[in-house]
């Protein structure tokens, strides 16, 4: 252990140390709780002043129902569409990645290497690379302001990091089990559905909370693909309403926790696979 | 002779299944991502307003780069970025060695930590602009504890890029504690414990036996930190929009800017460019370490 064990320190060392993590908390989620604060805050609150004392009233109801009724804000209609942009996207990624990782692990063909860096590079390049080309496509094919068209971006963008997140963990399965299978008469199909796939089950959950994050947080994609209410995403959306709310700031609070809600969810249910997917597979535990 | 045929298609499979298990990932990664690659530098070197024929103007675009102000200072601002986000892995490891205790609850207090990394860069980008906000802001508050006038950061030309960049290291440090915690349970006991018989402790330990086994982490944890930080976008996008009078511009933003509300799909596409060739020197380095540990 590093640094040396505090528990090894006597009682007033331990108790100062339990003392300092909980103030460094508090201190670096301090944004966080300021704005957990003024969701539940009413709007009267706001206008006289009080923004940061004792809320005068709890108007949690009053202000997230505001945000999510459909009459008064489309806030329901962004969230339901990131919804339907980023949970199909996650799936087609991890499926055709997860053929593609197999492909790059398990067979030695010449150029693997070089396709394998391709996919990794490919996840990194900056997003305004491919601005204008991806958008004059989009608007030349019907995709342009459509749910279905940013959630395949997404899929494709989304492939590179699958691919090489996934092709890392297949490397590392057990070859015999594929040539066992073959000495069987098993077809290559039929050994990726039957071995490989439910032996991918625990990198496939890493790899599901990390793209559906990547996905659901989206700006760029979202304020270059999309331009009216019926494909906007919530992050998108709560941009443009800032706009409108101008001074409501309870209610940008509000809207805010919604749209940092969904992958606060999935990070805290799957926290320990969203870790092992975050090191990129170079971070040994 | 059917069984001859038989296994001429078992073999085919066999033979044919690099490709057809790779082809959907390649066709969308090459049409989505790869194609258009070249497609931009392609417009780079054009005239274009995004509709009518596009004109050829060779290097003529990024000529006009050297001599635009906005470039300039954006590409400053880019530099700017990167040195400042590169506290984001000394945080990270800070709070890592600070956290990496036993106690009780420090795996709840732990995962709080990580919290800010989920939260998106839009919702960031708000918490931030309204803790900066000069009338109803935390940081005016404070301001006023200590009898001082509050100082509007986003409205101030000087200030803007580094209050941005602020907002931009919090959840970046959160992602580089994660990296770090992670490693820090992989560090070998023996050699620690062997360390410490020996005499050496604290900062002597820290540099030559645990920095060395953090390698890894670190070398992804400055990776992401320079990708993200020349991707700055998002937090630009929300809080300032490039201002004040164009004091935060980045490259993705200028960019974006130039093409989008301009129409210079040309000129755009060179800054765009640029970006690229900056960020392929550091997406060069990472995979040389990542291919050089496959052999």
């Amino acid at each position: 252990m590093f640094p040396a064990p505090i528990n090894r320190k006597p009682l007033p060392v331990r108790t100062l140390y339990v003392f300092a993590v909980i103030v460094i908390l508090i201190i670096f989620l301090l944004p966080l709780a300021a704005i957990l604060l003024t969701s539940i805050r009413p709007g009267s609150d706001i206008s006289s002043g009080n923004y940061w004392g004792v809320p005068s009233r709890f108007a949690l109801i009053e202000n997230y129902g505001e945000v999510f009724n459909p009459a008064r804000s489309p806030m329901l209609r962004y969230f339901v569409n990131s919804a339907l942009i980023t949970i199909p996207a996650v799936f087609v990624a991890i499926l055709i990645s997860s053929m593609a990782g197999f492909s790059l692990a398990v067979y030695r063909f010449k150029g693997r290497i070089a396709l394998y860096a391709m996919f990794i590079a490919g996840n990194f390049i900056p997003y305004q690379i491919l601005m204008i080309p991806v958008r004059t496509m989009f608007v030349k094919f019907g995709l342009f302001d459509t749910i279905f068209g940013l959630a395949l971006f997404h899929t494709a963008f989304q492939t590179g990091f699958a691919t090489f997140f996934l092709r890392n963990f297949i490397v590392t399965l057990p070859y015999s089990l594929i040539e066992s299978a073959r000495v069987e008469g098993a077809t290559e199909i039929r050994i990726f559905r039957s071995i490989i796939l439910p032996l991918l089950r625990p990198a496939l959950a890493s790899l599901g909370v990390l793209l559906f994050t990547f996905i659901w947080n989206d700006f760029f994609w979202a304020l270059t693909l999309v331009q009216s209410d019926k494909a906007r995403p919530i992050t998108f959306g709560l941009s443009a309403l800032k706009g409108q709310w101008l001074i409501s700031w309870n209610l940008i609070a509000a809207g805010s926790v919604i749209a940092a809600l969904p992958s606060v969810i999935v990070f805290f249910i799957l926290q320990k696979q969203f870790i092992a997917g975050l090191t990129l597979g170079g971070v040994k535990e | 002779m059917k069984q001859a045929a038989q296994y001429k298609l078992y073999r085919m499979q066999h033979k044919l299944a690099p490709l057809y298990f790779l082809l959907p990932a390649l066709l969308l990664f090459g049409v989505f991502v790869l194609f258009p690659i070249f497609q931009s530098i392609w417009i780079s070197l054009h005239k274009w307003d995004g509709f009518g024929p596009m004109k050829w103007v060779g290097i003529n675009n990024y000529v006009r780069l050297i001599g635009d102000a906005r470039f300039i200072s954006s590409l400053k601002n880019n530099g700017l970025w990167l040195a400042l986000m590169m506290l984001a892995p000394v945080f990270g490891l800070a709070l890592a060695l600070f956290l990496n205790q036993q106690v009780k609850g420090i795996r709840v207090i732990k995962s709080l930590f990580f919290f800010p990394f989920v939260i998106n860069l839009v919702v960031i980008g708000l918490i931030f602009s309204w803790f900066y906000n000069p009338d109803l802001g935390l940081l005016a508050e404070i301001f006023k504890i200590f009898g001082l006038k509050p100082i509007p950061i986003l409205a101030d030309e000087n200030l803007a890029t580094y209050g941005i960049i602020l907002a931009g290291i919090w959840p970046q440090t959160a992602y580089c504690l994660i990296l770090y915690l992670t490693g820090l349970t992989g560090v070998n006991v023996q050699i620690v414990e062997a360390g410490r018989i020996d005499g050496a402790g604290g900062i002597k330990m820290l540099r030559h036996v645990i920095l060395p086994q953090l390698r890894p982490a670190t070398i992804v944890a400055l990776t992401v930190t320079v990708i993200g930080s020349l991707r700055s976008f998002d937090l630009i996008a929300i809080m300032t929009a490039g201002g004040p009078w164009g004091s935060s511009y980045v490259l993705a933003y200028h960019m974006y800017d130039e093409a989008i509300f301009n129409y210079k799909m040309g000129y755009g596409a060179a800054i765009a460019v640029v970006l690229f060739l900056v960020m392929t020197v550091f997406i060069g380095l990472f995979l040389k370490n990542i291919i050089s540990s496959e052999k």
